[in-house]
């Protein structure tokens, strides 16, 4: 095989047509770990969003929680089902909730209006939902106006501090408390009492009712006994799979725009590498007459080019990750086209991700290096040592 | 039997419509151990002849064997083969690979081969030690004179031990001095270690020192192979 410091060091050599063509392709998985970040960082919250211990009763055929709707009846009946799991109190970790959309003026620009999720919980919900922490204050208290503001709205939005009011359906509402949830989509919702928001919002109904499992294993028998009940039109959901569902339409958007706008632009950055392949063989055929004239075969002279390409590419994937990694961790925030929600989320750039973006440069260089290699492979020797 | 057997050779080239014939039934035999130089003007085929010989190039008709092998029938893939085992190749430009060193340009053929790191260590180390080298293995050719280019691409000819040495104008490019180190050189190589050498050239002092001289105009040989003063030696 030809040596690789040939390559290496023909690379180097020329260090501003490599400089040039890295550019380009390390732009192009920039932007590919960049808007896989995106897509990552959507999926991961909703992903953390849902516990596996938990599962999540709709109205029969709702695909959602603002679809839904279930009578007190249907939560008393719920809470008496064997499967739940009970609290130090003895009483049944159920919550059953109000889940509503506000419009909200954002904080940097208060003409332009998201919609944001209110939830009324039941005071077992802060239980029921063990990733859920408050950071300030305290919970609101029952039969009063109060709220609590996910953490990543309370720089979003302006009067959610602790201690300002708040001001929808009609009645202005008391911040006591700011809560995190491990980064899922609860850290994008205001909490309240659901008794304080049903008569307010859709009168005397739940949208969905939340209930620990006693033990997660049976959730299948839950599901089954639930469903089966005549006195219930319910679906049964596993909490953390109803919320990967929801971030699949969306999720799945952004991953399928990142490989068409990516794959658009990888276009351009092979034609780059193209032209550079061309213009490094056509200068360099006397070297590549001799290494036949050695008797090295046309098909190592192919991969010896190949890998040369394919070098460039690597240089350029290395450069484009580092572009990509000061993305990682910052706060972007969008309409879950599941929930009609504003939900915030963070760019995630994993190491699997950064491996996807390098390997999206090698596969650049070697499709960009395989005619000019080929070329390269199929010179005549008395032509080229011309 | 000869070492390089020439049969009735012809060789033409298609330059746009007009067509040129370099060898018209050339017949030629050049002995093991022999060192021989290719003498004549321009055109008239010296280099196509060594190409030929090489490997490099196909006559359009007749044969071109080489230790009883005929180099004209093989495919390019047997070629590249054959030429690493049988052919050391020594261009007028020297072409050493610019972005190698002394010794990687030597080591080069030998990556060909079989032979484990050491022993390609020791077969470059002797083989820059011939050529006057030894000192110069990690320069990279711009670091080189002329001459040591040429004698660093001697020895990259060299080191796989080939069974012919075929040299296309080594001192062209060459000042006097240098000229006659590389062809003082190639004497050793030939006396020393039997090495059988070909060399084309315009020179007449590099022909003064070849056991044989053929000339060639216009494809033909104009005189039948003569021993010369060195041969008589």
């Amino acid at each position: 095989m030809i040596p690789i410091v040939y390559n290496v060091r023909s690379v180097v050599r020329r260090p501003v047509s490599t400089a040039l063509t890295a550019l380009g392709v390390g732009l192009v998985v920039a932007v590919f770990i960049g808007m896989l970040a995106l897509a990552n960082g959507f999926r991961a919250a909703l992903a953390k969003t849902g516990s596996n211990t938990n599962a999540l009763v709709l109205r029969k055929g709702a695909d959602s929680e603002l679809s839904s709707g279930l009578g007190r009846d249907v939560a008393s009946i719920i809470a008496a089902d064997p499967h739940v799991a009970t609290g130090a109190d003895n009483r049944p970790l159920v919550s059953p909730e109000v889940y509503v959309l506000i419009p909200l003026a954002k904080a940097f620009d208060t003409t332009q209006i998201a919609n944001v999720v209110v939830r009324g919980v039941s005071d077992q919900a802060w239980q029921v939902r063990s990733n859920v922490k408050i950071t300030a204050g305290q919970r609101p208290t029952s039969g009063r106006p109060e709220v609590c503001v996910g953490s990543r709205l309370t720089k979003r939005f302006p009067h959610t501090g602790v201690g300002q009011t708040l001001h929808f359906a009609g009645r202005d509402w008391t911040v006591t408390c700011q809560f995190s949830a491990a980064g899922s989509a609860f850290e994008s919702e205001i909490w309240g009492e659901n008794e304080q928001f049903m008569p307010v919002f859709r009168g005397d109904v739940f949208q969905s009712i939340t209930f620990r499992l006693k033990d997660p294993a049976t959730f299948d028998d839950a599901q089954r006994a639930l469903q089966a009940d005549k006195r219930l039109t319910v679906d049964v959901h596993r909490e953390s799979e109803f919320y990967a569902q929801q971030s699949q339409l969306l999720g799945n958007i952004l991953s399928f725009l990142a490989i068409m706008i990516t794959g658009i632009m990888a276009v351009g950055a092979v034609f780059g590498a193209i032209n550079t392949m061309y213009a490094a063989i056509a200068s360099r055929a006397p070297e590549i007459g001799v290494l036949l004239t050695l008797g090295f075969r046309p098909w190592t002279v192919l991969v010896s080019f190949l890998a040369e390409s394919a070098f460039i590419a690597v240089i350029g994937g290395v450069l484009g990750g580092l572009f990509s990694l000061p993305l990682n961790g910052i706060v972007t925030s969008t309409t879950n086209w599941s929930s009609f929600s504003e939900i915030a989320f963070s760019f995630r750039v994993t190491p699997a991700l950064l491996l996807v973006g390098l390997i999206f440069a090698v596969v650049m260089g070697v499709v960009g290096g395989f005619f000019p290699a080929l070329r390269a492979a199929r010179l005549q020797v008395v032509q080229a040592l011309r | 039997m000869a070492l390089v057997e020439i049969r009735d050779v012809y060789k033409s080239f298609q330059r746009d419509t007009q067509r040129i014939d370099v060898f018209t039934g050339l017949t030629l035999d050049i002995d093991a151990g022999s060192f021989t130089a290719l003498m004549g003007p321009s055109g008239s085929g010296k280099s196509t002849l060594l190409n030929l010989i090489a490997g490099l190039d196909k006559p359009t008709r007749g044969t071109v064997r080489v230790g009883g092998e005929a180099v004209s029938e093989m495919s390019a893939s047997q070629l590249a083969a054959w030429r690493a085992r049988h052919i050391g190749f020594v261009f007028q430009s020297f072409n050493l690979l610019p972005v190698l060193t002394a010794y990687q340009n030597v080591e080069l053929p030998l990556l060909l081969t079989r032979l484990s790191g050491k022993e390609r260590n020791e077969r470059v180390k002797i083989a820059l030690d011939v050529v006057g080298l030894a000192d110069r293995a990690d320069h990279y050719p711009r670091q080189l004179s002329g001459g040591q280019e040429q004698r660093t691409a001697i020895a990259r000819a060299i080191v796989a031990d080939p069974t012919v040495m075929l040299l296309d104008e080594p001192t062209g490019q060459l000042d006097a001095k240098s000229s006659q180190e590389v062809l003082a050189l190639l004497q050793r190589l030939n006396s020393e270690f039997t090495k059988t050498i070909i060399i084309v050239t315009h020179d007449a002092h590099a022909a003064e020192r070849a056991k044989m001289v053929l000339h060639l105009e216009k494809g033909d040989l104009i005189e039948k192979p003569r021993a010369t003063a060195a041969a008589m030696r």
